[in-house]
């Protein structure tokens, strides 16, 4: 709960945006994933690693209803299912992980790091997955790394699974030697070719960069006092902290989502290792005036357009912020399912002042403002999205904005194109 | 613990929900931590449903089991009361909340609500989605259900339940149109459909009804066996899938209300002529492997075997609940029942068996696309795609039409495929040819690259060279469907070369068969241990092959 009393500096409140924004805190019914789905884009990232839940059915059932048709390309992921006899003692429970374990990895060969995620029957039931993990450490030593997370909803939502999973990394992640030079660390998943293209403007700014996670376990970047650490995902709370403890240090900056977004970041590495003005005009450049002209055109469906956020993913308040400054649209609420002051300090400071900024949920009263609102867009989940649209609101449905490429200046427009296409959709239908 | 990666079913609260959004006026508070509510999306997004399932979630997190989850149960409640106003009010636990044990049925009791509350116990570590619909539905009949008045009053026609459909369900919605219409023309009056579209004030008159119609026995059954002992309420045991069921059916219902039976088939029952005329002689025989829920597996084998003409040569069902009825099913066709809820055993056992149809659910699809076998979809679970806009029933005389269409209909594109398959193979359609649609206009350069490629990948004009260059050629081609049709051509090499007059033999056999022809002589030949394959052998061969 964060009802904090804010002590504002009255000189300053014109140009701070939302930074002392107090947000509308609420308990109550949560429309949203656990992290378990997080595993979803996980598991394509880092292509040598397999998660398995240790749940129930409902786990198992959750993931592939997220999964849609991806379950059947051989997944890197599975459900090692709870049944009654486990619940009747925790003793063999860690016998049959083993048994379980060992039959994943004899399938599976080309496993090199593995992860047990917990899951709320998991967590309830008290299940030492980190004690398991040492043990299936020992058993599968060296061919396989194993570690554990929680991605049960009692404790994560959606995207905080990733953090999750990220932060069970840091400690076994090399230590950089400790009198080299300071290096760059992206943290967060970004899709591959967003990837591809953050690394050759750094290139270009004479920048050397490590990803983080890695496609591949067995390229785990180095981490020590050395490190300055970008955070790509505004969701990475436990990562940071994890990061922070291995002395890395973090680079303040706003989220890379539109041109504005991804000049910034970029800016803040740029500054950090002082790489020279003109050497980042030239860098960046090209590709910035490209993302402006392709977003013009976006502009023009969007601008003036009422936009109201359900809390998904955190990324929220990033997104309003670009929707809002670049494509002039105007936020009526943005909704985040936890607001990590810190991190998004750069991205409140760029709300237009007085922005309606809920924290959490009770989903039955959210929906009653909505419906007050009568807004032209509403971002949501899939399980209120059809319900909306029959009710006459257009929505886009929020998972997208996770599983798309949508950082960075060549996907900007892509980004905004998100946003307009449901509009677009309705107009067209409507003629 | 399981290794799963693939459920059939959902947990058994997925079921309490398919009943509970299937009603009109009913609620269900569920007891689930923060994260449960995906199930919402199976109906809003595979169903389409344009509102809300009725359910209210505790969706507490870890901050809160320190605390007080009972507490949080009561305010999910007591909230949910005030604002949707229900009739009636389902309560229960997801698999988390019955670790905790809170007791949501003394809690929601706690409150004394003016309506009906149902408590809900669904054992989540040991039953399943439909168990878990049926116990459900089941136990809103046992708090529901009036007791019908001494004197029923004299009805012009006899009147019947439809029991069993539910939301999520495969077909239901036209399954449940298509029955009504059958009984209505037969003289009986549908009173109550349940749990589909029913109100509360539905399912309390059930019992005035002459009889039930069961048609989905995983969700409708242990309803209409109660009612039996109940109120003395026979039901209908004949599910109506397929035309010959359907008049089993008819006869059914005709000796429960003393009704005539009517001497034919309507006038869109097509299916039977389908499958009678000259065009589905070569369906004869199919092979075809059937996995799905019990009640669609039982009907589609009898259907498969009887109305088609096809060999069932597997069958298994993912409910554990009817796997009696599945195995004596799969007795009658000689097989043995596979009973699992492993979508890799029924991988297993369709690689072992090499069917040519596979009739399945969604998974079995999947399994079906990456062997290249044709399938059709005939039970849950299904994606978005099996809950269609247009009328698509599977029961009665049109649901018999559907499944003649939706079944013939990929072993016809099966068909297709292999004559442009046929077609590669032949001097005038090689895939170096152009289209004939396109003239001569195509660009001679284009033609180039296919024209030295076609040679060596397909064996036709002279496979005794193909065989031998094959090998060396085949590395230095990438692309897949190069690597495709030279795979074939790169094994025969092992195997016996043709004589040239068995090769010429072998062009006389039509194009469209002609590759079957030439891989069953060369298998035969490998068998055999025969180097050079002769006319003799070719016919040989085709003796031995036929069926």
């Amino acid at each position: 709960m964060s009802t904090v009393i804010p002590i504002r500096a009255e000189t300053s409140a014109a140009s701070t945006g939302c930074t002392d924004v107090v947000p509308l805190v609420e308990r109550g019914q949560r429309e949203v994933f656990c992290g378990l789905t997080g595993i979803i884009w996980l598991h394509r990232k880092i292509q040598d690693a397999f998660f398995l839940v240790v749940g129930s059915r409902t786990c198992a059932h959750l993931i592939q209803s997220a999964a849609g048709v991806m379950i059947f390309a051989e997944p890197r992921f599975g459900t090692a299912i709870i049944d009654e006899r486990d619940l009747a003692g925790l003793a063999d429970v860690h016998e049959e992980l083993d048994r379980v374990v060992g039959q994943l990895l004899a399938r599976r060969p080309d496993i090199r790091l593995l992860f047990l995620v917990g899951s709320c029957p998991s967590e309830v039931i008290k299940l030492d997955l980190s004690r398991a993990a040492e043990r299936q450490n020992q058993i599968h030593h060296p061919a396989v790394r194993v570690l554990n997370y929680s991605g049960s909803g009692i404790e994560t939502t959606f995207t905080q699974g990733e953090d999750a999973c990220l932060a069970a990394m840091v400690p076994g992640l090399p230590a950089s030697a400790p009198d080299t030079a300071p290096a760059l660390m992206v943290v967060g998943t970004l899709a591959d070719v967003v990837e591809d293209q953050m690394r050759s403007l750094f290139d270009r700014m004479g920048l050397q960069v490590s990803f983080f996670p890695p496609r591949n376990s067995q390229a785990m970047p180095a981490v020590g006092p050395n490190t300055r650490y970008l955070l790509a995902q505004p969701f990475l709370a436990d990562t940071a902290r994890a990061l922070q403890s291995r002395g890395a240090a973090h680079l303040p900056a706003p989220f890379p989502l539109g041109v504005e977004g991804t000049t910034s970041w970029l800016q803040a590495a740029a500054t950090e290792f002082g790489v020279a003005p003109e050497v980042f005009e030239q860098a960046t450049t090209a590709p910035r005036q490209r993302a402006e002209k392709a977003l013009a055109v976006q502009r023009q469906m969007l601008q003036g357009q009422r936009i109201f956020f359900f809390p998904d993913s955190q990324l929220e308040i990033p997104l309003a912020r670009f929707v809002h400054r670049e494509l002039g649209m105007d936020l009526v609420e943005v909704g985040t399912p936890y607001l990590h002051r810190q991190h998004m300090a750069a991205e409140l400071a760029l709300l237009p002042a007085g922005t309606r900024i809920s924290e959490g949920q009770d989903v039955d009263l959210q929906l009653d403002r909505c419906i007050a609102d009568a807004p032209n867009l509403v971002v949501c989940g899939l399980g209120l999205a059809n319900p909306l649209e029959a009710q006459g609101i257009t929505t886009k449905w929020a998972i997208e904005l996770v599983f798309t490429p949508i950082q960075g200046y060549e996907q900007a427009a892509d980004l905004a194109g998100l946003f307009s296409r449901p509009l677009k959709r309705r107009l067209k239908l409507a003629a | 613990m399981q290794l799963t990666l693939w459920t059939y079913e959902g947990p058994p609260h997925v079921g309490a929900m398919r009943v509970a959004t299937a009603m009109t006026d009913v609620h269900y508070v569920l007891h689930a931590p923060q994260g449960d509510t995906y199930a919402d999306l199976l109906f809003t997004m595979i169903e389409r449903l344009p509102r809300r399932p009725p359910v209210t979630y505790t969706t507490f997190q870890a901050r809160d089991l320190g605390g007080d989850t009972a507490e949080l149960f009561k305010d999910a409640a007591r909230q949910a009361m005030a604002r949707f106003n229900p009739a009636a009010m389902l309560v229960g636990s997801s698999c988390t909340a019955e670790l905790i044990q809170d007791d949501p049925g003394g809690l929601a009791q706690a409150l004394q609500l003016t309506i009906p509350v149902v408590a809900l116990e669904l054992p989540s570590y040991q039953r399943k989605e439909n168990w878990g619909a049926s116990e459900t539905f089941y136990q809103l009949c046992r708090h529901l259900v009036h007791k019908p008045a001494a004197e029923k009053p004299a009805k012009a026609r006899p009147t019947c339940n439809i029991l069993g459909p539910s939301a999520l369900g495969f077909r239901h919605r036209d399954d449940v149109k298509e029955i009504t219409q059958l009984l209505n023309q037969l003289g009986v009056d549908v009173a109550v459909v349940a749990p589909l579209s029913a109100s509360v004030a539905d399912v309390q008159k059930l019992a005035e009804a002459d009889f039930n119609v069961v048609l989905y026995p995983e969700i409708g059954l242990a309803a209409a066996q109660w009612l039996q002992r109940q109120f003395d309420q026979p039901y209908t045991k004949t599910v109506p899938l397929g035309s010959h069921a359907t008049r089993d059916f008819i006869a059914e219902v005709c000796t429960l209300t003393g009704l005539p039976q009517p001497a034919q088939d309507p006038g869109n029952a097509h299916a039977h002529w389908y499958a009678k005329s000259v065009d589905s002689t070569y369906l004869t025989g199919k092979r075809v492997y059937i996995f799905g829920d019990a009640t669609h597996v039982v009907a589609a084998a009898r259907i498969a075997s009887q109305e088609m003409g096809f060999e069932v040569v597997g069958l298994g069902s993912y409910s554990r609940e009817f796997a009696r009825e599945v195995r004596d099913c799969a007795k009658r066709y000689g097989v043995e029942a596979l009973i699992t809820d492993d979508y890799l055993e029924v991988e297993t056992q369709i690689n072992a068996l090499q069917p040519e149809l596979i009739l399945g659910t969604q998974m079995e699809r999947h399994i079906a696309k990456r062997q290249g076998i044709p399938c059709a979809v005939i039970s849950a679970p299904v994606h978005v795609q099996d809950f269609p806009a247009r009328y698509a029933p599977q029961m009665g005389f049109e649901g018999a039409n559907v499944l003649f269409d939706t079944w013939v209909h990929p072993l016809m594109m099966g068909l297709e495929e292999h004559l442009i398959g046929m077609f590669r193979e032949d001097f005038e359609f090689h895939a170096g040819a152009a289209p004939s649609h396109l003239g001569s206009t195509r660009p001679a350069a284009e033609n180039v690259a296919p024209a030295v490629t076609a040679p060596v990948a397909t064996p036709v004009a002279s496979p005794v060279v193909v065989s031998a260059a094959a090998p060396a050629h085949t590395d230095t081609l990438t692309t897949d469907s190069v690597q495709k049709v030279a795979a074939p051509a790169q094994a025969a090499s092992n195997q016996a070369t043709w004589s040239p007059e068995a090769e010429k033999e072998l062009g006389k056999i039509p194009f469209f068969v002609r590759g079957k022809a030439r891989r069953n002589t060369e298998r035969f030949a490998q068998d055999l241990g025969v180097a050079t394959i002769t006319v003799e052998t070719l016919y040989d061969a085709k003796a031995h092959f036929s069926r």
